[in-house]
């Protein structure tokens, strides 16, 4: 049993004290931003960046990924209790979570979300350890020009699947491959972009982007807005323990959202986002007669939604690891990570760093059961730090980020612009342009030069060579598909309803 | 001629111009053919494919309408002004007065881009983020970041 022993090997490397301490820390950190409403996912990973050029690879990636599921199970917490979705999967919890804890019920509201998550964590770890073998398999079959249909079909995917203007959308991918062209062409070595800025030979870096749209341009965002003063339900949180019933009306919502999460997260573009609005949507067309209707608090509206996206937080792993293609913001910043580290990502990250790729895979199932010890018993705490005023939190997120920066490359380059892609994630907020499509492009962007280049030049030029070689020209014809699918009036109407289910 | 959304307006001239300017720029490197592609083959035809994008939204900002005519809002000068300010004299300032004083400084700037500025609590945060920053960037982390300004050391 190849499985098996895999897995063997993962957890051995994962039940190391180091690696515990960095899955621990990682989920700790992770529920902790996902509490914390204005201190977004995407920022705060790449406000650690800067910190593991002194880890190890395995523990590096460990924390990182500990502290994006760690944000799916803080997330919910916020959404239940105070109607404040603290990552934006947990939009549609806040729904009915909310109306539950009105209602006295957030004990159960939060026992569902947690336990729902923990079933669709476990089932996610195995899936991945399940799938990305055949599928590393099969990316060792691809050329340059299977490459960069790949890449292409992988940009579309995450657009079209996305909320918002779908031209705006592919206009940021663009922008953001054409950022990553500010470099020296590796083939003839000539500086591009770079207004003679020796800084800029080297490239932009991405944390340097990551925090200037996200962690600066969040804050911006953030205070631009009246302050916001909510109810928090803190003292009503007593009797955690589901009812029989609820444990009965929560179950088959939970297989059902693990299932239809698992699915939605290997899609490119798909992830935890995607996964729950598409299984509160699944809950409300599957359950005919709730006890309680949709809305109102029905605990099969958090069961489900919050287990889809744990669910799909995990299995959006399998295209990152499996084939070095981020399907989100979040696993772009994992390639990045994996770069840093010096590990190229790619099929090749199985075989040559298995105890990184099993370890790793491994310490998701350890981090999920820490997630849920931390989560429900200790409740108490994290509610209280939902008090801490933003005006506190703030100016310690700007400390961090800039020191961030500043210690990339020790230069004060980076620090300058940084604060010019704050102002740019401001315009971008202002104009409604999603930033994350152009961190994938920008992580991609010159991955897609080198294979679009070497295809065409084994092609001698010859552009078909993407339309003759059958998987490429499938890869391709599945990415055109995708965009006419969007673009038909119904499912227009449709993906538009999708993502503004009530929010 | 009317425009009926600000918003997609606005970010179709912003694609329209960055893409013609990298199209532009990218005639300074070698093109290539497209059998050798050069330097400059793949930033020309990506400049030119988000000019197209940035004009396809420009003109569905002048004649598709939209609701209310998609206002952008009011913009919030001060935080960005602030945040953005602040930022800068943190990259400025940190080679030369190092992190115990650069610190406060960034912290101080940055709390007034806030709707509540309360001096004692804003000094709280300073020490607090000051020494935490220490401890964590430079004792725990060992970053090579200047500590004091440099005409104490030297």
């Amino acid at each position: 049993m190849d499985l098996l022993n895999n897995l063997g090997v993962g957890f051995q490397t994962a039940m190391s004290l180091q690696n515990l301490l960095y899955a621990f820390f990682g989920a700790v950190l992770g529920t902790l931003i996902g509490v914390l409403p204005g201190l977004g996912l995407v920022a705060t990973i790449a406000m650690l960046l800067p910190s593991i050029y002194t880890l190890d690879a395995t523990p590096a990636l460990i924390m990182l990924a500990g502290i994006y599921y760690g944000a799916q199970y803080g997330g919910s917490t916020t959404a239940i209790l105070i109607n404040v979705p603290g990552e934006s999967s947990s939009i549609v919890t806040a729904i009915d979570g909310y109306q539950m804890a009105r209602s006295g019920r957030a004990g159960p509201a939060l026992a569902a979300a947690g336990l729902g998550s923990f079933f669709a964590g476990c089932v996610g770890t195995i899936i991945i350890a399940i799938f990305a073998p055949p599928l590393t398999e099969l990316a060792f079959k691809f050329g340059s020009a299977e490459y960069f249909s790949l890449m292409v079909l992988g940009l579309v995917g995450a657009v079209v699947l996305a909320s918002g203007s779908l031209i705006k959308a592919i206009a940021m991918i663009v922008l953001g491959l054409l950022l990553g062209q500010v470099n020296t062409d590796v083939i003839t070595g000539t500086a591009r972009f770079s207004f003679d800025i020796p800084e800029l030979t080297n490239g932009i870096g991405f944390v340097v982007i990551a925090m200037g749209l996200f962690g600066f341009g969040e804050i911006i965002a953030n205070l631009g807005q009246p302050e916001e003063h909510h109810e928090v339900f803190t003292r009503e949180v007593k009797g955690l323990w589901p009812t029989k019933e609820d444990f009965k009306e929560a179950w088959p919502s939970v297989v059902r959202g693990t299932a239809l999460g698992s699915i939605l997260g290997v899609l490119p573009g798909g992830g935890a986002l995607l996964a729950s609005f598409a299984s509160y949507t699944l809950e409300k067309k599957v359950v005919r007669n709730p006890r309680v209707p949709f809305g109102k608090g029905a605990i099969q509206g958090v069961a489900g939604p919050e287990s889809a996206n744990n669910a799909g937080a995990q299995t959006s792993f399998i295209p990152m690891l499996t084939l070095g293609i981020p399907p989100n913001a979040v696993m772009a910043l994992m390639v990045g990570a994996m770069t840093i580290k010096g590990i190229q990502p790619g099929p090749q990250v199985m075989t040559s760093n298995p105890e990184l790729f099993w370890g790793l895979i491994a310490s998701m199932w350890i981090g999920n059961l820490m997630l849920i010890v931390l989560n429900l018993p200790l409740i108490g705490i994290w509610i209280r730090l939902l008090t801490v005023p933003y005006r506190f939190l703030f100016p310690a997120i700007v400390v961090f980020c800039c020191i961030g920066t500043y210690s990339l490359n020790n230069n004060s380059f980076d620090v300058y612009l940084a604060a010019a892609f704050a102002l740019l994630g401001y315009v971008f907020c202002k104009l409604s342009c999603e930033p994350a499509p152009l961190l994938l492009g920008f992580i991609l962007g010159p991955m897609m030069e080198e294979n679009l280049r070497r295809a065409l030049l084994l092609a001698r030029g010859d552009w078909s060579t993407f339309l003759t070689r059958p998987l490429s020209a499938g890869l391709l014809i599945a990415a055109a598909l995708m965009i006419f699918v969007v673009m038909l009036p119904s499912i227009k109407n449709k993906r538009q309803e999708a993502f503004q289910e009530e929010a | 001629m009317k425009i009926k959304s600000q918003r997609d307006f606005w970010s179709g001239l912003m694609f329209l111009v960055v893409g013609v300017a990298f199209a532009w720029g990218s005639t300074e490197y070698a093109f290539g053919t497209s059998a050798r592609p050069g330097p400059g083959y793949f930033p020309f035809g990506l400049g030119i494919l988000l000019a197209l994008l940035g004009s396809l939204l420009l003109f569905k900002a002048l004649t598709l309408e939209s609701e209310g005519g998609d206002p952008i809002g009011h913009i919030a000068w001060r935080p960005l002004l602030i945040i953005v300010l602040a930022i800068a004299v943190f990259g400025a300032a940190l080679p030369r007065l190092g992190l115990a004083c650069t610190l406060p400084l960034l912290v101080i700037l940055s709390a007034l881009a806030g709707d509540e500025f309360h001096w004692r609590d804003v000094l709280i945060s300073s020490v607090v983020l000051t020494v935490g920053s220490w401890a964590l960037f430079i004792l725990g982390l060992k970053l090579t970041i200047p500590l004091w300004p440099t005409y104490i050391t030297g």
